[in-house]
């Protein structure tokens, strides 16, 4: 009986209250999922039509024959790899910098990179846009992904500078005696130790630049123009068509979503680090 | 080189590569801005810009539009982070308690952060439409209403369904750093209150939240420099409309250099914004340098 009570009064406090809570924090995705696969004659009804009176594929059919939805996702693709690959290969060596070196000036380079990620992208948008016009750059990935580096770069390195503290010096100098120059200590004993972080943040990378929007739709036209901005000119275009929306939106979401996924523990773990140890 | 000297100057050559980037791409738009904030460029005609000291600046002063974006930019950010702060909090306390599922329910819960604010603007804007939208068929269907309401399109109701929108993009940050927090409060303590006879609240309020107050000021005082600066969503769900009801400091600049193509103006807007939070941005730097220092 008391057992009992103890499962019930739980599901009551703890179980319920989490359920409504997740309800609210995934209704809208699932909501956005369930519209794609409807028919149109289910979504233009009110009242609402909630369980699709059948599956449908006709909205990922038109995105592939009708728009240059798919064009627009590998030119995503390819703008987030080179995001990271610009952001992760000049910040490994800034963040090894600021965690194994003492130099004049750390503190302040190091307080820079904060500072400067908490900048607003309308105080960078307007320059970096005229910027980018005299150097011929809009419109290019090139352009684009040299936009990103606005907030890869701050962010990598403070997170790498974080996962690069967590590895004890002991093991630099331990190399060091047994006769390992400075780039074998760095390629044999701390990039392998540091993987798992390079990892987590180069896949946060890719996932903020796969999101971002104000900067691509600046940066580019009809060549290189990511997901994110024609998703948007769809909207304009395809006023009515929430199935074809959502369908794009499904196809943006889902890759994002998973890869959130797999890295959040260890995220959480790098964006914390600073704030929870004591 | 003498070896003393290769020494030294070796931290700042594994730093150039960064330093170069950012200065590019950073420091040199932030003083273009500054140069642009005193001139009258417009896109169309940038040979015709000339200096103009603090004519934008004395212009925005004057400008309604710009005391109308501060203000919702002021109600739009305490609202927004206290809302988040407090979803996030209790979802937090939710999640570190012991139940079967709880490693599926933390996993879920960060999904809306996850999400591209396109995406985000276009799922909350189809949920608010007033012909077919799903918000209006449950709120009928529950009797609150009698007819449907027009979200967006309604000065009245455009701010605060927006505000919703960034609530629930924004909340399970807080819910995971607290939840983070959370996990580092020695059991020790709870244990010692309870010996002391004290009753749940009082723990929380003892001992739970001096633990988690240092992570909640760093995830308010981060929220509020995110929330602050962003404008995507509002400008994929209503540009800024109807007439001014959604306008906020970020989007006002950005739409005056955007559509009206006065970068000049525009500047001076931005640096207003960013001077107007540079006392939060020094205090969220003064904490995190402190940690990694």
């Amino acid at each position: 009986m008391r057992a009992y009570q103890k499962t019930a009064l739980r599901f009551l406090l703890i179980e319920l209250p989490v359920l409504v809570i997740l309800v609210f924090a995934l209704a809208p995705f699932v909501w956005m999922l369930l519209t794609s696969v409807k028919p149109n004659a289910d979504l233009s009804i009110f009242p609402v039509r909630y369980w699709p009176s059948e599956f449908t594929a006709d909205h990922f059919k038109m995105l592939w024959q009708r728009t240059s939805f798919f064009h627009n996702w590998l030119n995503s693709l390819l703008i987030a790899t080179g995001a990271v690959i610009v952001g992760l290969s000049v910040s490994i060596p800034a963040a090894y910098a600021f965690s194994r070196f003492k130099f004049a000036g750390r503190n302040m380079f190091l307080t820079g990179f904060l500072v400067i990620n908490m900048f607003p992208v309308v105080l960078l948008i307007i320059p970096l846009f005229v910027l980018m016009r005299h150097l011929g750059l809009i419109d290019t990935f090139i352009g684009v992904i040299i936009g990103h580096s606005t907030f890869s770069i701050p962010f990598s390195i403070w997170m790498l500078v974080s996962y690069f503290n967590a590895i004890p010096q002991d093991l630099d100098e331990a190399a060091v005696i047994d006769g390992a120059s400075r780039l074998q200590t760095i390629r044999l004993v701390v990039l392998p130790l540091i993987m798992p972080g390079v990892v987590t943040t180069a896949i946060y990378v890719f996932i903020t630049s796969w999101n971002e929007y104000l900067y691509a739709m600046m940066l580019s036209g009809d060549k290189v123009r990511p997901v994110t901005v024609a998703l948007q000119l769809f909207i304009g275009e395809f006023t009515v068509q929430w199935g074809l929306l959502t369908a794009g939106g499904a196809l943006i979401a889902l890759p994002v979503t998973l890869l959130f996924l797999v890295i959040q523990k260890r995220l959480v773990g790098g964006l914390t680090a600073g704030a929870v140890k004591s | 080189m003498h070896p003393m000297t290769r020494q030294k100057l070796l931290p700042y050559s594994f730093l150039l590569p960064a330093l170069a980037i950012t200065g590019v791409v950073i420091i040199y738009p932030v003083f273009q801005t500054l140069i642009l904030s005193i001139q009258n460029y417009v896109l169309y005609a940038p040979d015709e810009a000339r200096y103009i000291g603090l004519q934008n600046f004395q212009k925005l002063l004057k400008d309604e539009v710009f005391w109308i974006s501060l203000s919702h930019s002021v109600i739009w950010v305490t609202s927004i982070v206290v809302l988040q702060l407090l979803l996030g909090l209790g979802s937090a306390l939710l999640l570190n308690q012991s139940f079967w599922w709880r490693g599926v329910a933390r996993a879920l819960v960060i999904v809306p952060w996850a999400l591209p604010s396109v995406i985000i603007g276009l799922i909350w804007t189809w949920i608010y439409d007033y012909n077919v939208g799903v918000l209006n068929d449950l709120l009928l269907r529950a009797h609150l209403i009698d007819q449907p309401v027009a979200w967006l399109s309604h000065p009245q109701t455009s701010f605060a369904a927006i505000m919703l929108t960034l609530v629930w993009q924004g909340f399970p940050f807080f819910a995971v750093m607290i939840l983070a927090g959370l996990q580092t409060v020695p059991q020790e303590l709870y244990e010692a209150a309870r010996i002391d006879g004290a009753t749940a609240f009082r723990q929380f309020w003892h001992v739970t939240l001096p633990s988690i107050a240092g992570i909640m000021a760093t995830a308010v005082l981060l929220r509020i420099i995110w929330v602050a600066n962003s404008l995507d969503i509002i400008l994929v769900m209503t540009g800024g409309g109807p007439g001014y009801a959604t306008y906020t400091l970020p989007l006002y600049a950005f739409l005056r250099a955007y559509s009206e193509m006065e970068f000049g103006y525009a500047a001076a807007l931005a640096l207003v914004m960013t001077l107007l939070l540079l006392g939060i941005v020094f205090l969220y730097v003064r904490r995190q340098a402190k940690e990694l220092a």
